[in-house]
């Protein structure tokens, strides 16, 4: 089956303006299959929002795309007019952003953002959009959508506008959904709702879902497959049991071993100290002309500090790149 | 309500202020209304004396305050010397003139600047972005005397438009759409002026404005959608824009007075403005009071307005309330 | 005071805003009643929704906020009853660090300004003096003195928090109130900054106060939990015992919320 979207080296590089230019994403290769779901865990600045920016093709002035290509059904994205692109997003590509409250116009009410989602893409005008909102709000979980389709953001909870921006994102029943941190500044009780929420979605409506997160509860709940990435590059991929199992490169370890792991019913009394990876977070304006990953790496070996490590595939289905594994 | 009811309060006792300190500033320019009068050899000093005593100038500055404060609760706003008479009614007519102009230039100034600046908001760098950059700074420049000189030049050159005033002879003998049209072509020259001196700053604070509600998370949402650009700036980011130019209007306000009372003098337009240059210079102190207090009137009535606009125009505001 | 007496000591507070707004918001019972009391040297999490009150009861213990009822204790004094001069020397014993330390922290001034300033405020030695004491604090919370002249927002989210624990220190505080410190940060740099904490508790005695949503994070830092629900405590023990034995429903729902993950697999030989 042919992939839905095929990313084949793609790099992006970002001036900043105050010097050299940072290289955002670099090598990059992924692939989503129809209703496939594929996580992209990461810290800040490891490139997963400029990946999906590129997607879409929304990268702010400052960032170009200087290599490589996407491929969506087939059609190269890039070199794509922006009037076409316009008709691929929120139609067949849409995305969920992290903050609801920034996604939401605050002077309007929110049912109605919802319809022009609707109405931008399809025929349906008046009264239709406004059918298919009320149903789309329904679908994400709330008991009164007329009540909720008549109020304004600021009258709504993190929770409820975070469905919202869901519903404008499915509302025209898209193949593939990006979403960008979509748990992160919700409570917990609340991120559970929503990854309960975007799992029976995603199943309901058989949608593709590259979700890019840095909470990896939410891609151990969802991903079928997850990549991790650091400093722009990917550098470890494979199923979520086997990369959070047992993870081969050693920022994944590291990453793995600074999350806190709270008391799992049946595991070992005491909670695992998170252990912090020593180091601070890379420079992608100066990276190292090696591995970016070497100056906090505990198993650098001399080629580390050469080139950078190629991509290899130590077992079937999981990629990694690091020396340690042939790179 | 209870907003609105604050900023009602602290308008009276602006006006309290305003007048409080005018009395003061008149009373503390050199020489009064007859100071004239003493220079003619005609007049003896035993005459403006007596005059002066009639006039109740040779009374403490305070007691002629509440005086007036007296008179306007009559309605007369005090006695103009100049006139020989209160000075309410000499007030009125003025006070429409004023109106007439400052309230056609805003409506007009704003339906241009509001466009205009829009459109500039979407430009990238390029020769239309520096054009209204730079067109908008030599505007800027042009101090408001020379615009209003410059175009009464234009009237009286080309005669296309009447140099001044604001009727012509025999007005009151033409016939009501005679004497509308009138008026109308004698507007034309003091609004230009007028939206002229206005009109870049406006834009560029529209500019500003519309550039910063384009660049906020829910416009990239919205284009994220698919949302066709012009719905994205029309319905999102223009009345996302539209609560700091509210803002604006309210303090635009203060300084379109100030600049509609230059142009009513340099075009003889019988506004609030030459009474206004007049009672001055001839030390009329009620008559100063007038106009001043008249005008410090309609900069509260326009904030009040901008407050009750902010209100229906931003749901958060309308909900924080206090 | 004696030995075993603790350090905070809160009694019925309760903390209601009124109604206000054009639609007249209704108003709020932010807390309705709190019994708190924590050890000296303790870990102690306060963790709930938003809404739950933690955050109004942690402002209420820093004294930025007047609780509407009730009363707190503070090394055995009374703190609502102090106010103006006789509060001051309290607000050095109770120190807050927020979730945006973005916000937390002037813009305008520099790393090591920042953190001399409450040295300055409170009239503490010499400028020469200050800034030592600035960089020494600088060190220990592992900002190299090469920071020392940046400004805040050349700086990480990490770093600005370890810059904002640095100026809490400089005051050598005993209560230390942690409100939502490490949202937004990511878990590597959540991991350095918990490292952090846990060292400074050995080395100055402190007693930490977290307030936080994350009950997965609070268990790897935090002793002991209380949870609140609607501005009461409602279950608090030590953090083992919640999670293995659940009482209260609302905690049953917070540690069925906290994401579980296969366990980590032995690090492999090099």
């Amino acid at each position: 089956m042919r992939a839905l979207l095929e990313v084949r080296d793609l790099a992006v590089r970002y001036d900043a303006g105050n010097g050299a230019p940072a290289a955002a994403v670099d090598e990059l290769n992924l692939d989503v299959t129809e209703g496939e779901v594929v996580g992209v865990l990461g810290e800040s600045g490891c490139g997963k929002t400029t990946l999906l920016l590129a997607i879409l093709g929304l990268l702010p002035g400052a960032a170009r795309v200087v290599k490589g290509s996407i491929r969506f059904r087939g059609r190269e994205l890039l070199t794509l007019a922006e009037s076409e692109l316009r008709r691929l997003r929120g139609a067949e590509i849409s995305i969920i952003f992290q903050e609801p409250v920034l996604a939401l116009n605050p002077v309007r009410r929110v049912g109605p953002q919802v319809a022009e989602v609707v109405r931008a893409h399809r025929r349906g005008t008046g009264r239709r959009g406004r059918e298919e909102a009320l149903s789309m709000l329904a679908e994400v979980g709330f008991s009164d959508p007329a009540l909720v389709h008549d109020s304004y953001p600021h009258e709504l909870s993190g929770g409820q506008r975070q469905r919202v921006a869901i519903a404008q994102a499915l509302a025209c029943r898209p193949a593939l959904v990006l979403a960008d941190e979509p748990t992160a500044s919700l409570d917990s009780t609340t991120q559970a709702e929503m990854r309960a929420l975007l799992g029976s979605l995603q199943n309901r409506f058989g949608l593709a879902l590259l979700l890019v997160s840095h909470d990896l509860g939410a891609l151990a709940a969802l991903a079928q497959r997850v990549l991790v990435m650091y400093a722009g590059r990917l550098v470890e991929a494979g199923v979520p049991a086997e990369v959070f199992g047992d993870p081969l490169h050693p920022y994944s370890r590291g990453l793995l071993g600074a999350v806190p792991r709270a008391v799992v019913p049946g595991a070992s009394a005491h909670p695992r100290a998170p252990v912090p990876i020593p180091g601070s977070s890379p420079d992608l304006a100066g990276l190292p002309p090696g591995c970016a990953f070497e100056p906090r790496c505990p198993d650098r070996l001399p080629a580390c500090t050469e080139r950078p490590p190629q991509e290899t595939q130590p077992a079937d289905g999981r990629r990694v790149r690091c020396f340690k594994y042939g790179g | 309500m209870v907003r609105l009811i604050r900023r009602a309060a602290h308008g009276l006792l602006l006006l309290l202020g305003v007048s409080i300190l005018s009395f003061v500033m008149v009373e503390l320019a050199p020489g009064d209304y007859f100071a004239e009068m003493r220079l003619d050899p005609r007049v003896s000093e035993a005459t403006v004396q007596a005059l002066r005593v009639r006039y109740g100038l040779d009374r403490p500055l305070p007691e002629r305050y509440l005086r007036w404060v007296a008179s306007l609760a009559r309605g007369e706003l005090g006695y103009s010397f100049a006139y020989g008479q209160p000075v309410g009614p000499l007030l009125w007519p003025r006070v429409r003139n004023t109106l007439l102009l400052t309230v056609t230039a805003t409506a007009l100034a704003w339906l241009l600047a509001l466009p205009l600046g829009a459109w500039w908001a979407t430009l990238r760098r390029g020769p239309s972005d520096a054009g209204l950059a730079g067109l908008t700074a030599v505007l800027l420049a042009l101090p408001d005397l020379v615009i209003a000189l410059g175009l009464l030049l234009l009237a009286v050159r080309t005669g296309w438009f009447p140099a001044g005033g604001m009727v012509s002879l025999g007005h009151e003998q033409m016939s009501s759409s005679e004497r509308v049209r009138d008026v109308a072509t004698h507007l034309v020259l003091p609004v230009t002026a007028l939206v002229l001196s206005i009109l870049p700053v406006l834009v560029r604070y529209v500019r500003a404005g519309v550039a910063d509600a384009l660049g906020a998370p829910f416009v990239r949402a919205a284009r994220a959608h698919g949302i066709p650009e012009r719905r994205v700036l029309l319905w999102h980011a223009l009345p996302a824009a539209a609560n700091p130019l509210i803002s604006l209007f309210g303090l635009s306000l203060a300084g379109l007075l100030s600049t509609s009372l230059l142009v009513e003098v340099v075009m003889s337009w019988p506004g609030l403005g030459p009474l206004l240059l007049e009672a001055i210079l001839a030390r009329d102190f009620h008559l100063v009071l007038g106009p001043v207090l008249a005008s410090t009137l309609l900069l509260l009535s326009g904030n009040v307005l901008a407050d009750a606009l902010l209100m229906v125009a931003d749901p958060r505001i309308r909900d924080e309330g206090t | 005071m004696e030995a075993d007496e603790p350090l905070v000591r809160v009694c019925g507070l309760t903390k209601r805003y009124l109604a206000r707004g054009w639609r007249r918001a209704p108003a709020v019972q932010a807390l309705a009643g709190v019994d708190l009391e924590v050890a000296r040297g303790a870990d102690l999490a306060l963790v709930g929704e938003s809404g739950s009150g933690k955050s109004t009861l942690a402002r209420c213990l820093a004294r930025l906020e007047e609780p509407t009822s009730g009363q707190i204790w503070f090394e055995g004094v009374d703190l609502l009853a102090l106010r103006g001069r006789r509060l001051r020397p309290f607000h050095e014993r109770i120190q807050l660090i927020l979730q945006d330390s973005a916000a937390a922290l002037d813009p305008r001034m520099r790393a090591v300004e920042i953190v001399a300033e409450p040295l300055e405020v409170l009239g503490r030695g010499g400028r020469q003096e200050r800034r030592r004491c600035a960089l020494e604090l600088m060190e220990v919370v592992g900002l190299r003195a090469a920071w020392a002249e940046r400004r805040p927002l050349d700086l990480s989210g990490g770093q600005r928090q370890r810059l904002a624990i640095a100026r809490a220190l400089a005051v050598k505080p005993q209560l230390l109130i942690l409100d939502e410190a490490f949202a937004g940060l990511d878990a590597s740099i959540q991991a350095q900054i918990a490292g952090l904490l846990g060292e400074l508790q050995g080395r100055l005695g402190l007693t930490y106060l977290y307030v936080s949503h994350d009950l997965g994070l609070m268990s790897v830092l935090a002793e002991e939990v209380a949870i609140m629900l609607e501005g009461r405590i409602v279950e608090r023990g030590a953090i083992s015992r919640i999670f293995a034995d659940p009482r209260h429903a609302h905690t049953r729902a917070l540690v069925a919320a906290v994401p579980s993950l296969p366990a980590p697999a032995p690090s492999p030989a090099p």
